[in-house]
Order: structure tokens, then sequence, then C-alpha cells
């Protein structure tokens, strides 16, 4: 009951929310939301801690980039193609790394992203250091104006309310039951007959495709797509992001995403811009030594105390 | 000649193969510290890359500041970062025992963001430079390629480092305290033995490795804050392969990687930066473990 009360408070605070901040940076901010409940499906309830995910992040933001302002494809179906486009990306990486598990699978994650990134880096299409600049909005279904910063900003809140809708019912269905199972006890999972490895590869496409649509809505807010997006600064950003709200949280990664993009907002403008990695390494640092449980992990476990 | 046949001049095939050898050399000792510190840890040390920097940058300060030679760093600046590393594993890694292990790498990687980031506020991301030892400037010419001698000091002393590792490892009294220690802490804690602070000197060596490794790149790569970022990763690669399972198996691994990339500038440039990417993937196909290791 009060899971669902304050998602329906978000819901409206989000809502009026661009009367009152920059849409862009609220679009910034829904963009890196979805990016982190996304990661976060595969880390808090797969168990398997990826520090790759920017090159789906990064590998859609290119490819619906190019698919709007090359191919000319309307934005919608550039952001399709461009979510497709990571989920296959994902299926590659995901044969390859859950071969592996633990610190094995972190260390192959960023293996395979850095190399994404390096054929970013000499791929003809990406633009190379300059990034693929200049991709037109476009129009919704052809009838609204995207450039309206005002209309962008309603159409990103309703691919975020979808998608977030879409992890939260993948969480609760029994598929992500039995993810969750693989990941409290991966050896009594597969005494029981699940197929664990199909379970983890499924959840990882699933998680790279919805970080893809994440980079491709940052995209078209942007209207650019650079390295940056591939970095794996990057995949570190979305782990931090993460592990701030709550890991194996439904909503942590959103308020961890919210904290962390406000907090860039602040400091780029002040005499601190430069120190944006150290403030970020060292809050890297306090979470895992004494706040491993996030925003919405110690939230909750403040509440079951106190009722 | 074969080379010649094939369209290659000898000089440009030998000089890729020995930087090559170079860039395996250093894979080498930098994927040994790595097995050194999982051993007793259990983490993968992200900060490795960030440590390797700090061993580049202390050699570089001891000259800057105290007029000290590079024969000097090359003892004194692994031992100041080893010890600083000993302070990190004392102060906060410690802190960590008892959680899943997956937050020992998040700790590292949140150091390493730390500390390359003060260096480059400090210094920017353009290199210092720092200049070859006076005993090992010029080379010789070996009649198919030239061998410029702080070359082939690389990658004697890192050879040397990866033997005195075995040897410390596998024929010493606290080697075999380290080696019972990977296998059952517990047990060798319950015979008397410090655990914790053979924990500790294990993390100190294994980061004293990484700054060693950096005071040898010092004079080839131009000493900069971020010499370590990008190098680290292809040595996560080069440790996925190996497995962390044995010395001689990340020694062999980490030249063989280097040999590889150091063809792979000659014949196909392109692909140079991603071929032990591709090798890992191909390893991890047909024997997921790694070729060293032994569980998964």
């Amino acid at each position: 009951m009060t899971t669902k009360l304050g998602y329906a408070a978000a819901l409206a605070l989000l809502l009026i929310a661009p009367f009152f901040l920059y849409p862009v940076l609220l679009m910034k901010f829904l963009c890196f939301a979805l990016f982190a409940c996304a990661f976060n499906l595969i880390l808090g309830f797969g168990g398997l801690l990826s520090f790759g995910h920017a090159a789906f992040f990064g590998g859609a933001a290119y490819i619906t980039g190019h698919a709007i302002k090359v191919w000319g494809l309307p934005t919608e179906l550039g952001l399709i193609v461009g979510a497709a486009a990571a989920g296959i990306m994902g299926l590659g990486a995901g044969m390859l790394a859950i071969r592996r598990q633990g610190i094995y699978f972190a260390m192959i994650t960023l293996a395979l992203a850095q190399m994404a990134y390096f054929l970013f880096i000499s791929a003809p299409f990406t633009g190379g250091e300059n990034g693929l600049q200049g991709v037109p909005r476009g129009t919704l279904l052809g009838i609204v104006d995207l450039q309206d910063n005002m209309a962008m900003y309603y159409f990103t809140l309703a691919i975020f309310v979808a998608a977030f809708w879409l992890i939260a019912r993948t969480v609760h269905s029994p598929f992500g039951q039995v993810l969750r199972a693989i990941r409290d006890n991966e050896p009594r999972a597969v005494s029981l007959g699940y197929d664990v490895e199909r379970y983890k590869l499924q959840a990882f496409v699933l998680s790279a495709t919805l970080a893809g649509l994440a980079g491709a809505l940052k995209t078209v807010v942007f209207q650019l797509a650079s390295l940056t997006d591939a970095h794996w600064h990057m995949s570190g950003e979305v782990v931090l992001m993460t592990l701030l709200g709550g890991v194996g949280t439904i909503a942590g990664p959103a308020v961890g995403a919210g904290v962390i993009v406000a907090l860039q907002n602040l400091l780029a403008s002040g005499p601190l811009s430069a120190w944006v990695p150290v403030v970020l390494g060292v809050i890297f640092v306090i979470c895992v030594l004494s706040f491993r449980r996030g925003v919405i992990g110690e939230l909750r476990a403040l509440l079951q105390k106190s009722f | 000649m074969l080379t010649d046949l094939l369209g290659f001049p000898p000089q440009v095939l030998f000089g890729q193969l020995l930087l090559g050898l170079i860039n395996g050399a250093f894979y080498a000792v930098l994927s040994l510290g790595l097995a050194v510190i999982f051993g007793l840890l259990n983490i993968v040390n992200f900060a490795h890359g960030a440590l390797y920097m700090l061993g580049a940058f202390a050699a570089w300060a001891l000259a800057h500041f105290l007029g000290l030679n590079y024969w000097v760093a090359l003892f004194v600046a692994p031992v100041l970062v080893g010890g600083f590393g000993m302070l990190i594993e004392r102060f906060l890694l410690r802190r960590l025992a008892g959680v899943d292990h997956l937050y020992g790498l998040l700790l590292t990687f949140g150091l390493a963001l730390v500390i390359e980031g003060v260096f480059i506020k400090l210094f920017g991301a353009s290199g210092q430079p720092y200049p070859t030892p006076a005993a090992l400037q010029g080379g010789v010419n070996l009649g198919f390629m030239f061998l410029p001698w702080y070359r082939g000091w690389v990658v004697v002393a890192s050879l040397i480092a990866c033997g005195v590792t075995w040897y410390l490892f596998e024929m010493t009294k606290i080697g075999a305290y380290l080696r019972a220690g990977t296998e059952n802490p517990k047990l060798l804690q319950a015979f008397g033995v410090n655990v914790p602070l053979l924990t500790t000197l294990a993390y100190g060596y294994g980061v004293g490795l990484a700054a060693f490794a950096g005071v040898l790149a010092a004079p080839i790569t131009q000493v900069s804050p971020l010499m370590g970022s990008n190098l680290i990763i292809v040595v996560f690669a080069v440790v996925v392969i190996g497995g962390m399972g044995s010395i001689m198996g990340a020694v062999v691994t980490g030249l063989a990687m280097g040999l590889i990339e150091g063809l792979t500038k000659v014949f196909w440039p392109e692909a140079s930066a991603t071929v032990i990417f591709f090798v890992m993937a191909i390893v991890l196909v047909l024997r997921p473990a790694g070729l060293f290791g032994r569980t998964a």
C-alpha cells in the first residue's frame, strides 16, 4: 500500500516537474533512471555485476542516431532499432559472460565493453572523437513536434513509465522469482531443475535492451551520441547510481540516478567542476563501506523497524 | 628471408615483436600482482592501474624533488606505493570482510576514480617526461633489428620480478603460509599464523609489483595520470584468458598476449587494440575456466 502511494506521488511529481525545473535536465534524469533500473535488473535481481553496460547504452545511442539522421527513420522506429541492436549486443556478450561467475563476470563484461568502445572509435558511422551530432528529434507519429521541450519531456516520461512498469512486472513475475532464487542459491536452483543459464541470459538480454532504450532516448533528447556514452566511466556511473539508490530495490536505481544527475549538474557550474570524478569516487567508497543498502534499502529497513 | 617475401622488412616485424614483448612483460607483472591479491583477499583490485600510475609518479617525484636517480626509484617507489596499498587494505578493504566479494571490486573502483581524478587535477592529462637512465641509453644493432638497451632491460627486469615472486611463493616459509592462506585461512589462523597481517602484506606486495611495473614504464611512456586506466582493462582480459591459478600461467599468458598484440600490429594494425579481447572471447567459448584455470 505504501509502495503504491509512493509510486503515485512520484508520478504526480514527475508530471508537474517541468513547470518548475528545466525540462532537459529532467529528461537527462529520466534517461539515466531508466538506464540504472535496467542495470539493476541483472545486478539486483540476477546477482551478476556487469561492468560493461555502457556498451549497450552507447551502442544504442549511436545506432538510433544513425538510423534517424542518416537513414531518415521516424523517431519512434529509430528508438526501437537502437534498443533492438543493444539487445543483440547483449545476447552476444551475455552468451560469453555467463560462462563465468562473480568477479570474472565483471571482468569479462568490462573487457567486451572496452572492445566495443574501440570499435566505436574506429567505425566510420560514429564520427570518432566528434561523435554523432545534430540528430533531429523529429515528430511523434508525424503529429507532435518533439523539438518542443515540453512535448519531448512527456514523450520521455511515457517511455520511462512504460519501461519501469515492465521491469517491476518482470521482477514480480514467476520469471523474476526464479531469477532471485538463482541469485540467492544457484546450486539449489539447478537441482530444482531450472535451466539457470537460460534464465540468466534472458535477464541479461532484457537488461541490455532496456539500457539500450535509455541510450537511444538520450540521443534523441540531446541530439547527440558520443564516445562518453560508451566509455567505462559510464559503466561505473550506472553501478554507482544503483548502489546509492539501493541494489535489488525497484525504485532505488531511479533515486540514485536522481542524486547523481543533480550532483553533476550542481558541480558542473561551480568551482568543483574538475573534481566530479573524485567526488563520484568518494561517494563510491562511502557507499561500499557504510551505505550498502542504499537510500531505498535504508528507508525500507527504517519502515520495517518502526511498524 | 620469409619476412621479405611477406612484404615486411624484418626491422618492422622484430621491432613490433619487441614492443609486444615489452607490453607482455607489463601484462605479466600486473596480472601476477592481481593474482597474488586475489589469492588471499578474493577481490579483483580495480585500483591496480591507478597504483601502477602512482609507481611511475613516485619515480618522477623522487627525481624531480629529491634528485634521486632511476635505480633508487626502482626500489623506493614500489616500497612507498606498496606501503600506501597496505594502508588501503588495513583501513578500507578489511572492513569488507564477510560481505560479497563484488564490493571489494567496487571499493577499489572508487579508489581508482579518486586517485586518477586527483592526479589529473594536479598534473593535467598530459604527461611528464622521465629520462632513460644514463647507463641504458643507446642500443645494439643485432643485424635483423636495433635493440635499445632500455627496452631489453624492461623485459629482463620484469622476468626477474616474476622469478622472485615465484621463488617467494614456492620456496620460502612465508610463501607456504601465503599458499595455505589461499586454500584455507581459518585453519591457518588456528595454527597460530597471523592471517590478517599476511593479507595486508600480500596486498602490499601485489601493489608493489604494480608500482615496479610503473617505474619500468616511466621512461618508455610518459608519466601521465591516465597511463594505467586503459591498461588495466587489457590486464583483466589477460587474467580471464590465463586464470588466476598459477604464477607460471600469469607470466606465460601475459607474454603471449603481448606478442600476439605485436604481431597484429604488423599484419592488421586496425585490430591491434581489440585482438586480446577477441582471444578472450575465443578462450571463453573453448575453455571457459581459462587456459591455466582450475575452477570456473
